[in-house]
């Protein structure tokens, strides 16, 4: 064991516990399901997660500010309401394949607003992010179904439902937009002043205010990404279905909050990042992929990702956080 | 004291020390069945900490617990409480949003059959206990909704409920009324008549001549000394207390004043403190020494834009201004050092390198990004200036000495080359060595020009690093002294509140 924990990748692999569980399960289904380890799985892997992916990223933002958005699911089926329904507005009729330009451009400011008026909320007044929010996924949730008068919209322009065929060389343009939305995220996260005092705000509020950072803004500003990444996701889905449902991205909060607590940020602020996250949001793309191939019913995926969710969190305050000052529970 | 009978309580060489600091070196200390016996010392000298080793908070590394006559293991309060010892906290340890009753049964709830609480028989006992305690409150009322005072004697009343041997006051009449402190020491003497040891910490010394038989003396986690109260004075007790080598060994180099950089007019701050004036010339070190609450951090924060002033007018360096925000305090070049690192100045979980350019990292920007050469030459700069030792930059401050932690604080702040630096409670928690370092280098800091104000709640820390020093009581200054005329005594005086007496 002292030997192993020499190994570079071994110690990176404590400190990101949910990597090792993404590599062993990737190994355990290259041998266990049949057509698993091809490049066009991994690749589907990649379109499958990029949905709950996209919010995740947005999450670890948030979450690492201190706060915490639930209302993501509801305002991904509003994008996508809007997205599917400005395409038909008459004003539009005559603009050919252009007309998908304005729609996925209100769609995508759609979502910027609502992540707007949650930050703005959460700033001005004070309250906790997950009582803000939580109103908000109801609220939202209900203004869909006002909008949409509980009946789903059906995509008419074919080229917005085939844009999830799409490939770019020989990857899905899905995955590209994953992938260039997760390397932007890690830089924005890891790189810039906006970042940095991200992590500061969530890792301790008052020194941060002492170090004179505004902290309301900053807050703002994770809440309107995640509302863009939510509202993104939206789209996308929608362009996969060739439609938007009133009840598009129900509980995909739960997800996408499993996918970045897996991926060791901090419920309480401070701590976490893009890599992290982007393992969790893998871990749950494999075992779901993994699992359909080997025809296992889905509500097992259930149970055993809980339990994973439970383990993980286990293993890594065994390995990265020695008990606090002999104080005992 | 008749040596003959068997200590209620004894503890033989406690060792505790935790990660950087030696919190308690070889500590003895036994309390008699039916005595008081005070424990003294200054903050931070180790009587918090060996009270939560007593009452099993905390594990000791070495050393014995001996209560009746046999070594006892307590590995949490509740087995404290059951061996007869308990612990009154100086701050309030209660669940605000519970009853009185069951704060003070609190873990140990009467029960009936299938674990149900016996509410009947709590409510009868607590308000049996309250009206020992002369407490004019019910039992069933809300902790949040009585006032502090009461709070503290729903505290007390914790105590009642087991057959205690010994019972430990911290500071208990910080937050009591005189009219309270009368039931109090009724209680405390009512409890010694009854054969229980008493340990009763406090600073004040009046009340421990009037309450205690004997006195136990800590300096610096480390056991002073044992004086019995009839036979010694105040004088000798504060030689034991502060020590004779009262290092006063102060940089002698002729200090090197300059034009005022800070001054402050009639400032006020409702109920906090009042009319408070004052200057600090550049070059200089103003000491601020008062007891804790008597309104130092407050002027501190009003000065760094964390609280709002009723009236007064600050200045910095000639012209009249508004602060109302940290932000705007940074911008006038005011920097404080907050009084606690860990939760005021500190993000724990961050790097050293990013907690030190945490201020202006919106200044060291390359393109869109965080430029990481210029922050790492900031880190070395003062890492090398202020001699911080730490691995490398990556090091989270979490993992850093206390010492070291506040060598990042203080770091932080000097990167900002600030004119006016106020620096709260500078070496507290920090051990001994590193305090003289940490002393040095605020001499030094003065040298180069800066303004300073160190509040400290120790006093061979203001008179070594001061230049001038102002005593606070309750709010408003008493007195100002310079480093030539001040004493002692008459530093103890005015921050009793016993200036006050006297034409100023």
């Amino acid at each position: 064991m002292a030997n192993l924990t020499q190994i570079p990748l071994v110690r990176w692999l404590m400190r990101n516990p949910i990597w090792g569980f993404v590599l062993i399960v990737f190994i355990f289904f290259s041998f266990a399901a049949d057509n698993f380890f091809s490049g066009q799985n991994v690749m589907n892997i990649l379109v499958q997660t990029s949905t709950i992916g996209l919010i995740a990223l947005g999450m670890t933002l948030v979450m690492i500010n201190g706060n915490i958005d639930l209302s993501v699911g509801a305002t991904l089926a509003l994008a996508a309401a809007f997205a599917v329904d400005v395409q038909s507005w008459a004003m539009f009729a005559t603009w050919g394949n252009w007309q998908i330009l304005p729609a996925v451009c209100i769609a995508l400011l759609v979502g910027i607003l609502m992540g707007a008026i949650n930050g703005f909320i959460v700033w001005k007044t004070g309250v906790d992010a997950f009582i803000v929010t939580l109103g908000a996924m109801l609220g939202i949730r209900g203004l869909v179904f006002v909008y949409t008068g509980e009946q789903s919209f059906y995509a008419m322009n074919f080229a917005y439902s085939d844009f999830s065929f799409l490939t770019i060389g020989p990857f899905p343009v899905l995955a590209v937009i994953f992938a260039v939305a997760v390397i932007a995220v890690h830089l924005l996260l890891s790189r810039t002043v906006h970042g940095r005092n991200t992590y500061a705000v969530g890792g301790n509020r008052e020194a941060a205010v002492n170090a004179g950072i505004r902290v309301g803004p900053h807050m703002m500003v994770n809440f309107m990404l995640i509302g863009f990444l939510a509202a993104l996701s939206g789209v996308l889905l929608s362009t996969q279905m060739g439609a938007a449902t009133p009840n598009l991205g129900r509980d995909y909060e739960l997800w996408v909050i499993t996918a970045v607590v897996l991926g060791g940020t901090k419920l309480t602020g401070g701590k976490g990042d893009i890599i992290g996250t982007l393992g969790g949001v893998l871990a749950i793309g494999i075992l779901r992929n993994g699992m359909n191939l080997m025809q296992v019913p889905a509500f097992y995926v259930l149970v055993i990702l809980g339990s994973i969710l439970i383990a993980v969190l286990f293993l890594d305050k065994r390995f990265n956080r020695p008990a606090d000052g002999g104080l005992r529970l | 004291m008749s040596d003959a009978r068997e200590p209620a309580l004894r503890l033989k060489g406690i060792v505790k020390t935790f990660p950087g600091v030696r919190a308690l070196d070889g500590v003895d200390f036994e309390v008699m069945p039916g005595e008081v016996h005070a424990l003294l010392g200054e903050n931070g000298a180790g009587k918090s900490t060996l009270m939560k080793v007593l009452a099993g908070m905390y594990q000791p590394n070495e050393g014995q617990i001996i209560i009746g006559g046999k070594p006892v293991q307590m590995t949490n309060p509740i087995e404290a409480k059951s061996q007869g010892v308990v612990l009154i906290h100086q701050e309030l340890s209660l669940v605000p949003e519970m009853s009185a009753a069951e704060n003070i049964y609190l873990g140990e709830l009467p029960r009936k059959s299938f674990g149900r609480v016996d509410w009947k028989t709590l409510e009868e006992r607590s308000n049996a206990i309250l009206k020992r305690l002369k407490c004019r409150f019910r039992a069933e009322a809300t902790v949040a909704q009585l006032s502090i005072a009461n709070q503290q004697m729903v505290e007390i009343a914790r105590a009642l409920t087991v057959d205690a041997r010994v019972v430990v006051f911290d500071e208990p009449t910080a937050s009591l009324t005189d009219a309270e402190k009368v039931v109090l020491f009724d209680i405390i003497n009512d409890l010694k008549s009854q054969g229980v040891g008493i340990v009763y910490i406090s600073h004040r010394m009046d009340e421990i001549f009037t309450l205690s038989d004997r006195i136990t003396v800590l300096r610096d986690g480390a056991y002073r000394g044992t004086l019995t109260t009839a036979e010694t004075n105040e004088d000798e007790v504060t030689r034991l207390m502060i020590g004779r080598s009262l290092d006063l060994s102060r940089n002698e180099a002729a200090p090197n004043f300059g034009e005022t950089m800070l001054e402050v007019r009639g400032l006020t701050c409702a109920g906090l403190f009042e009319d408070v004036s004052f200057t600090v010339r550049t070059g200089e070190i103003v000491g601020f020494y008062g007891l804790v609450g008597a309104g130092r951090t407050e002027i501190a924060e009003t000065l760094f834009g964390l609280r709002t002033p009723t009236s007064g007018e600050i200045w910095v360096d000639g012209q009249k201004v508004e602060i109302t925000s940290p932000r705007d305090a940074i911008a006038l070049g005011v920097s404080l050092v907050p009084e606690n690192r860990k939760e005021q100045g500190l993000v724990l979980q961050m790097n050293c390198r990013d907690n030190m350019t945490l201020p202006q990292v919106q200044d060291l920007t390359a393109g869109p990004f965080v430029a990481k050469g210029s922050e790492i030459a900031i880190f070395d700069q003062y890492r090398d200036k202020l001699a911080i030792k730490t691995p490398s930059w990556r090091q989270p401050t979490a993992v850093l000495s206390g010492g070291n932690q506040q060598k990042i604080v203080i770091g932080k702040w000097l990167s900002m080359q600030p004119r006016v630096l106020i620096v709260d409670e500078p070496t507290r928690g920090i051990d001994v060595g590193s305090k003289s370092e940490i002393h040095n280098l605020l001499r030094e800091l003065a040298g180069q020009g800066y303004a300073v104000i160190v509040i400290s709640s120790e006093m061979p820390e203001v008179l070594r690093v001061s230049d001038r020093i102002v005593a606070m009581y309750h709010g408003k200054i008493m007195r100002e002294f310079t480093i030539d005329d001040v004493t002692e005594d008459s530093l103890v005086q005015a921050i009793s509140g016993i200036a006050a007496a006297e034409p100023a």
